[in-house]
């Protein structure tokens, strides 16, 4: 049970979430690690809010049940919020502090700042990131995913190495872009340990 | 990972696969010959994986038309003697089924496996139908992994089942099944080497017409027969090791029994809280293994039936007890342990299990009142008509030649359709006022068209109308009625991720194939009005539109352009925002809603990595605020 983890991981569809997820589970597969998956397809993909969810160690089931994530893994600051139902007060929360505004939506978007302030009032481990900012200065806003991927490595908590993650990214991407990704995981991995 | 280790993969070899690629493993190591789907959501990935495959497995595989036609191509390879399979989402069961039920009284020589995914919570569907009543409708077994390892391995003895027998055989999966993703060891794969010109193996059909003509006289002994092969297997179910008994107590007094991704929640849940209770797994569901379940019933006082959508082992499990006279109390869906509907998590059942078992102790967390308010101010955000996607400009334009024509959107009726249109539901557009299934648009144009004296416009995609368009249209045609018909030919399947259907010249192993004509089709139909738009140029949408809506047949238009997520498309550049220029009217944001544009701080901005370049834009804003990107 000691390596029991799991990961709840949240944004916008066509941000590449689900390549992410895959490469986790994939390292933690080749750890020797269970590791069972849950993903979204169809409908959904299209601009709507996306989640999958991760768990490492002896699950048969897929689904993170409420209060049950050790980490939030968010790439949108509104779809962390959304996320909130699978948090305790020991989960880390990654955020990417860059919204995407939701076109025909009768709300107004609120404020990031106040987003990060109301989360650090709740929760101990709020973790804010630029990551679309960190994605470009390593080659490409695409690469938000592997910054994001690189800050969760960083958890100490996390049971699988940043070797095997890198690992699984290279046999998940295409090579041509596999210098950028090891940029974009660094980046990542350094401002969450600093 | 690369998709050519699905083939390639040795026994004993491990992959992290999603439970559809997972199938396709399974297909390749029971060495089916030929395949065939319409793709459907929570299924089509299996489709994708496939098309990708096809030429290296062995297999021959086809997008049918519709499923009950790839029901079709898949009983008539069986009964010629090769391994079939065809693979559905579980309302894709509903138009296969009049094929369907009859196959289990022909029955098949080679093997012959039914797939279908079944969508509790309606990720992706009109409803919430459980395939499990299929196989007790049609007489045929039924199997129900749970993971992704029990896919790829029940595919494979669903194989061996259906020959032993010869009967075809239903995989059930649900959507946390098929889009899960596990650890998948390889077994063996069996040779299914072509034996002619073709990369695929052909079989070879002995004529029986007693055996496969179903007219009154023959089909009455096939069911006398199927009713036997059924109590044979029955035997088999009450053996099978796919219904097990997971021990995790000495315990007796409380069992569960379970079925798919629901054994998943009640094992965790089970195992997590230390619960003195023993899971009775049913991976072979129908026929029901009544001894077995007598059995595991006869230790206990008090069982749970935790399966997902309809309560069908409940009811059996109820009837076992019955026919068994034991003194078991049942505790499920029908007296409401668990909900009737939507899928099950591990809060779900372990709220269910707690009712008996009181094992759970609240754990709230009290949050701040700055966060209670903030989690109910955040904006929605529902899957909207991507950036660029030809449908938005026909929406938009639709509403325009309504309003000029002098009527009101709210007086015209829109009939939707099942594809990414149907996300016209949203507002601005408000374009989908009823909806039932594919093809269902042009049938409910009929519909509304002889019983109101409203004006009513159908809407359906290029796939759909293939699947299920044509025939109704025959009938709106023959019948007078009056409706504008458009066929929303974006070049692809697109809501189920880009197949390929007969109205582009490629057929599903990516091979040249005709292009079947949608505008010849309408015109052979009768229809007198048919015109192909492009739905970019908002002039020639209206101007179309306000033609159509005068007239009084069935006219049919063609909004003609490529969906914008289709791979290899050239772009245009972004649109570009002069301030200067804006009158603060707000139209491109409120009336075309398109996600590249939004209001931020009260200024419009373009985010040039959403914007397509498809100019609508440009000749929404009336000032010249939006320029075309260079």
């Amino acid at each position: 049970m000691d390596n029991r983890y799991c990961i709840y991981i949240c944004g916008v569809g066509g941000q590449g979430i689900i390549k992410t997820s895959t490469i986790i589970g994939e390292a933690a597969m080749n750890q020797g690690l269970d590791v069972v998956m849950s993903e979204i397809h169809g409908m959904s993909q299209r601009g709507g809010s996306v989640s999958t969810e991760l768990k490492i160690g002896g699950y048969n089931s897929s689904i993170i049940p409420k209060q049950g994530a050790d980490m939030l893994l968010s790439f949108e600051p509104i779809e962390t919020i959304r996320g909130l139902d699978k948090v305790n007060s020991e989960t880390k929360i990654v955020y990417n502090t860059h919204p995407i505004i939701p076109s025909s939506s009768n709300k107004a978007y609120p404020n990031v700042d106040s987003i990060t302030k109301t989360l650090k009032e709740n929760f101990k481990h709020v973790l804010p990131i630029d990551g679309t900012e960190l994605a470009m200065d390593a080659g490409s806003v695409l690469a938000l995913n592997m910054v994001l991927l690189g800050a969760v490595t960083a958890d100490e908590k996390f049971p699988l190495t940043k070797e095997s993650v890198i690992d699984a990214m290279k046999n998940n991407l295409k090579p041509k872009f596999h210098e950028m990704n090891l940029k974009a995981i660094e980046s990542g991995y350094k401002s969450i340990k600093g | 990972m690369n998709l050519k280790e699905l083939v390639t993969g040795v026994p004993g070899e491990k992959q992290f696969l999603l439970g559809n690629e997972a199938a396709v493993r399974g297909v390749i190591e029971a060495g089916v010959s030929i395949a065939a789907t319409y793709p459907g959501t929570p299924s089509s990935e299996i489709g994708n994986v496939l098309s990708v495959l096809a030429k290296d497995a062995n297999i021959y595989f086809e997008f049918s038309t519709n499923e009950k036609v790839a029901m079709e191509v898949a009983a008539c390879a069986a009964a010629s003697g090769l391994r079939s399979f065809t693979f559905m989402k579980h309302v894709g069961m509903n138009v296969a089924s009049d094929s369907f039920m009859t196959t289990a009284y022909t029955g098949v020589n080679g093997g012959m496996v039914i797939l279908s995914a079944d969508d509790p919570s309606l990720f992706s569907s009109q409803n919430e139908q459980d395939t499990r009543n299929f196989a007790k409708l049609a007489n045929v077994p039924i199997l129900e992994p749970s993971n992704c390892q029990e896919v790829k391995d029940m595919v494979k003895y669903a194989f061996d089942l259906s020959e032993q027998f010869n009967i075809p055989v239903i995989v059930r999966t649900t959507t946390r099944v098929s889009h899960m993703r596990g650890v998948v060891e390889f077994g063996e794969v069996k040779d299914n080497s072509s034996n002619g010109d073709n990369h695929w193996k052909r079989g070879h059909f002995n004529k029986d017409p007693s055996k496969y003509v179903p007219v009154p006289a023959f089909a009455g002994s096939m069911h006398v027969r199927l009713w036997d092969k059924i109590h044979k297997i029955e035997e088999i179910t009450n053996k099978s090791e796919l219904n097990t008994e997971i021990k995790l107590t000495e315990n007796k007094k409380y069992g569960v029994i379970a079925s798919s991704s629901a054994y998943n929640y009640a094992h965790d849940v089970i195992k997590f809280n230390e619960l003195d209770v023993n899971i009775l797994k049913l991976g072979f569901s129908y026929p029901f293994p009544q001894n077995k379940v007598a059995e595991f019933l006869s230790d206990i006082d008090e069982v749970f039936i935790v399966e997902e959508v309809d309560p069908i082992i409940e009811r059996d499990t109820l009837a076992c007890i019955g026919a068994n006279g034991l003194n078991v109390q049942v505790h499920g869906k029908l007296d409401g342990t668990f909900p009737l509907y939507h899928e099950f998590n591990s809060d779900v059942v372990g709220d269910g299990l707690n009712k008996i078992l009181n094992f759970k102790e609240e754990t709230g967390i009290d949050y701040s009142s700055n966060l209670e308010k903030l989690s109910e101010d955040i904006p929605s955000r529902a899957p909207v008509l991507c950036a660029g996607c030809p449908h938005r400009a026909m929406y938009y334009g639709i509403n325009i030649a309504i309003e000029e024509l002098g009527m009101k959107a709210s007086d015209v009726i829109f009939a939707s359709d099942i594809g990414c249109y149907t996300l016209g539901i949203n507002p601005p557009y408000n374009a989908a006022d009823y909806l039932l299934s594919m093809g269902s648009s042009v049938g409910d144009g009929c519909g509304f068209s002889v019983s109101t004296d409203q004006k009513v416009a159908s809407f359906i995609g290029d796939s759909t109308f293939f699947h299920s368009g044509i025939s109704p249209l025959i009938n709106a045609v023959h019948n007078k009625h009056n409706f504008v018909l458009t066929v929303l030919d974006n070049r692809i399947t697109a809501m189920t991720g880009g197949q390929p259907n007969p109205g582009i010249p490629v057929d599903g192993m990516g091979d040249e194939a005709p292009e079947v004509s949608i505008r010849k089709l309408a015109l052979a139909c009768g229809c007198d009005y048919v015109r192909v738009i492009n739905p970019f140029n908002l002039d020639q949408v209206v101007k179309t539109y306000k033609e159509a809506f005068e007239r009084n047949d069935t006219a049919v238009i063609i909004s003609k352009a490529p969906c914008t997520l289709i791979k290899g498309l050239t772009k245009k550049p972004p649109v570009n925002f002069i301030e200067g220029n804006c009158n603060k009217c707000d139209k491109c944001v409120s009336e075309l809603a398109c996600p590249a544009i939004s209001k931020i701080d009260g200024k419009i901005t373009i985010d040039k990595s959403q914007c397509d370049g498809c100019n609508v834009c440009i000749q929404v804003c009336k000032y010249g605020a939006l320029e075309a990107g260079r």
